[in-house]
């Protein structure tokens, strides 16, 4: 059926008698297409649905966790287990909290967020909820949805804290969700880590729930940002310690990135020396050294396009100096 | 934060608006650059706990009264009246106002221990409320505690046993109310007040009192000076309404209660019929086609059937109680808060778009003498300071206007219609030669009192309700009308829109400018 003649038969209805013919659907009349607005009314400023005002309440209903629970298990972490060929450390250091607790990591890759939560043991696995930058998640109606079903994410903004982020976050800490938080605010422009945002040391001092540290190492090399296409190699997750929130927010900032950077260390080096260099304070930050901008990229290692020289990520990297 | 009425001026970008047309709705576009369309507030916040607004309105009361409590003892006549089933438009949904505030009022009288109470649905000249509509208006709580005992009473006029005169105002007029009101110890009146024109003693000058009294308010010489209907101080309906109630105040106690409600007319499955047309989302538009599509294959009475089923999902936005006068001066604050749009200067076309429900018809047929009413009576009223349309502007009615009557609600209009139409269409003439015979004639008498059958005088008045927009409009043009039933009423049918606009030339010229009225919901033109 043309366009025409659907005009032609639904146009009875609205008694539209337009006379001219119509060739695209954009082109049918009122009320077939969209109305056009008046010029003397002023537009009022569109609320967006995507963004941080996307709601995700449908994908932490039952039937839905059910699916995300069958697709964490049978797809995500076999992919990862594939690609990224996780090893996992520190785990018994949570397991005697009581959640919900807030999970904070290190952010380099889109990789991170699927590899925390396929290598996360049981229940914590299926009980978490990923705060995700509402600008590049949750953009359109298909990405939102998606990311909402597959990883339980929540739209938050990035550059600040908004007060209706806030409150979603700490409504869901309330309702016994666990959080998975990415404090540098987005992934590695440079392949090293960034300085916290507040936001994380904020939730947990509000919410007073401990904040266990993540270190991610290996995937800034097998997806980094701005790259084209995913390269496979090994990858290592750390789990620190339960840090109880009993300091001010802004202390707790401090704290929990010391947590993370000694966490890297311990995954580039060993417990004992990272708790030894932890304890002197020469912890090498995560920021990378303090350096021209070559040496920076040049202390990452052997670029992971170059396939002739890949091997593991520990002896790949050149800082921390190897005592 | 509702947004206020506003009116749009019309240019080429406007999309089509919304008319409608009884049991249905049309999109029409208007010419560009001279036309306007008036659109109601949106609706205001309903109160957040009803129930204890009530309870608040009624132990601290307005004006000299005393808190309705201290009225109440054991040994007392209490009668409670209330609105008729002509409020609100359309039913709302369970519960109603009048449910809620009666409740209230009968929780009071049980403590003080009031054994006698009876309650009066204030009917006046109207048909009389079939059970259901009085279970829907009061509750079965209420209904089940009186109706079976005979103390839920619906008001006659005309039964002489159970009237009483209780005297005449300094203009002569005939206080002549209901027995059972004259003989209490305190009248408490429950009122709905859907637009300004409804409360204050108007309530008890209409509702309780007999034909005697109601034609002095109810006549032509009144209505054409009443400018208007909606506009108390400037209504001489209400003025005469008010010597009637004041009178009858000094022979029993009144004790008024008025609530008024927001204009959240229709459900959230017909959201369209209250968005800015512009404003229509994809839901809205699939909707109206939907529901367009959907009415045009079904029948005048299917389409009747579907559209008084409506319940709307209207809600409380305030309640007083207490003294009248001062009672009805907070409702009409009240009132304006929600309907009030200021409009700058007249029109020479006003358009009205009628629905399927008009206080008369409820469950019932909108008959052309209603539409009439609805259009030349209340539509064009709905102003403060002077009409939407010029003096010798033409009026445009959208209406089906069929000719079909309801033969158990309707009976006299039937006659009327026939009879006294196709002589005359002058009020005046129509009230001088007609009028009593309608009013004094037994079977209409006799199917008022007995069964469903609005007053034999009621189709004078719907007549007489349009008077002042006789007088002061050019001329009728009725779009999609029975067009024998349009003629009959000395109106002129047009077949589109299109047509009505150019027959409106001959009369105020050409490229006239326009008004179309976009109610309901329900709005109050301040035209300054």
């Amino acid at each position: 059926m043309s366009i025409s003649e659907v005009r032609d038969r639904l146009g009875a209805v609205g008694r539209l008698g337009s006379s001219v013919r119509p060739s695209s659907l954009r082109d049918l009349p009122f009320p077939l297409s969209a109305p056009s607005w008046p010029a003397s009314v002023p537009r009022p400023p569109k609320r967006s649905e995507l963004g941080v005002n996307y709601g995700t309440d449908w994908a932490r209903r039952y039937p839905v966790r059910l699916a995300r629970a069958a697709w964490t298990d049978f797809v995500t972490r076999p992919l990862v287990s594939a690609v990224a060929q996780p090893s996992v450390e520190g785990l018994d250091r949570f397991e005697a909290v009581v959640g919900p607790v807030i999970f904070a990591a290190n952010h380099s890759s889109h990789l991170d967020t699927p590899l925390v939560l396929s290598v996360m043991p049981e229940p914590w696995r299926h009980k978490i909820v990923t705060l995700a930058a509402a600008d590049y998640f949750f953009d359109t109606r298909l990405k939102s949805a998606y990311f909402a079903f597959a990883l339980n994410a929540v739209p938050i903004e990035r550059i600040k804290v908004s007060r209706d982020s806030a409150d979603r976050a700490g409504s869901l800490i309330a309702g016994g969700w666990n959080l998975l938080i990415f404090p540098e605010g987005g992934r590695s422009p440079d392949g090293w880590g960034q300085a916290h945002r507040g936001g994380a040391a904020w939730l947990a001092a509000r919410s007073g729930r401990p904040i266990v540290p993540v270190h991610i190492q290996g995937t800034g090399r097998l997806l980094p940002r701005g790259a084209k296409r995913i390269y496979t190699g090994e990858t290592k997750v750390t789990f620190g310690t339960p840090i109880i929130p009993d300091l001010p927010a802004r202390e707790l900032v401090g704290q929990l990135e010391d947590a993370i950077a000694a966490l890297g260390d311990e995954a580039t080096t060993d417990w004992w020396s990272a708790r030894r260099r932890a304890a002197q304070g020469t912890t090498p930050p995560l920021t990378g050294p303090d350096a021209s901008a070559w040496r920076r990229a040049w202390a990452l290692g052997p670029s992971p396009k170059d396939s002739a020289r890949r091997c593991s990520p520990a002896d790949e990297r050149r800082w921390p100096p190897k005592p | 934060m509702p947004r206020p009425g506003f009116v749009l001026e019309v240019d080429r970008s406007t999309p089509p608006v919304l008319i409608w047309h009884g049991e249905g709705f049309r999109l029409e576009r208007l010419p560009a650059d001279r036309s306007r369309v008036v659109y109601a507030p949106e609706p205001l916040a309903p109160l957040p706990d009803p129930d204890a607004a009530i309870r608040q309105a009624l132990v601290e009361p307005m004006g000299d009264s005393a808190p309705l409590p201290e009225l109440l003892h054991a040994g007392m006549r209490l009668t409670i009246a209330f609105d008729d089933l002509s409020l609100p438009l359309p039913p709302m949904r369970r519960p109603d106002n009048r449910q809620r505030v009666i409740e209230a009022v009968l929780e009071m009288a049980a403590d003080a221990g009031v054994d006698d109470v009876v309650l009066i649905a204030a009917l006046g000249l109207h048909r009389r409320m079939t059970d259901a509509e009085l279970r829907h208006a009061l509750g079965d709580r209420i209904f089940d505690a009186f109706a079976p005992h005979g103390t839920l009473l619906q008001h006659d006029a005309e039964d002489p046993s159970e009237l009483v005169m209780v005297g005449k105002t300094e203009k002569g007029e005939d206080v002549e109310v209901s027995r059972r009101v004259a003989e209490s110890d305190l009248l408490v009146y429950v009122n709905i007040n859907l637009v300004a024109m409804d409360g204050g003693h108007k309530s008890t000058s209409t509702g309780l009192m007999s034909y005697r009294s109601v034609r002095h308010h109810h006549n032509v010489k009144t209505l054409q000076h009443s400018r208007s209907l909606m506009d108390r101080p400037n209504s001489e309906l209400h003025s005469s309404a008010w010597r009637i109630g004041r009178l009858l105040g000094k022979h029993v106690k009144v004790f008024q209660i008025e609530t008024t409600l927001n204009n959240d007319a229709f459900p959230s499955q017909m959201a369209f019929l209250q968005k800015r047309e512009w404003e229509w989302d994809v839901r809205d538009r699939a909707t109206f086609l939907a529901t367009s599509r959907g009415l045009d294959v079904l029948s005048p009475a299917t389409k009747r059937s579907i559209f008084h089923s409506i319940l709307a999902p209207q809600a409380m936005t305030s309640v007083q109680a207490g003294e009248v006068e001062v009672v009805h001066a907070s409702t009409i604050d009240a009132l304006h808060r929600q309907q009030l749009v200021d409009v700058e200067g007249q029109s020479d076309v006003v358009i009205f778009g009628l629905p399927h429900v008009g206080p008369y018809n409820v469950n019932s047929i909108m008959n052309p003498l209603l539409v009439m009413c609805m259009s030349l009576g209340y539509f064009f009223n709905f102003y403060i300071g002077k009409p939407l349309v010029r003096p010798g502007g033409v009026v445009i009615v959208s209406h089906p206007t069929p000719w079909a009557f309801h033969p158990v609600h309707h009976p006299s209009y039937i006659d009327f219609f026939e009879e006294v139409l196709s002589a005359t269409t002058d009020p005046l003439q129509i009230e001088k030669v007609y009028e009593e015979r309608f009013a004094t004639d037994e079977w209409y008498r006799h199917l008022y009192r007995t069964s469903y059958a609005y007053h034999g005088v009621h189709p004078f008045y719907m007549w007489y309700w349009g008077a002042h927009a006789l007088e002061h409009a050019g001329a009728t043009i009725i779009v999609g009308g029975n067009r024998k039933a349009v003629r009959r009423m000395g109106f002129k049918p047009a077949s589109t829109l299109a047509d009505a606009l150019e027959m409106a030339e001959d009369q105020v010229g050409r490229d006239p400018t326009i008004t179309y009225f976009r109610c309901p919901p329900v709005m109050l033109a301040n035209v300054h």
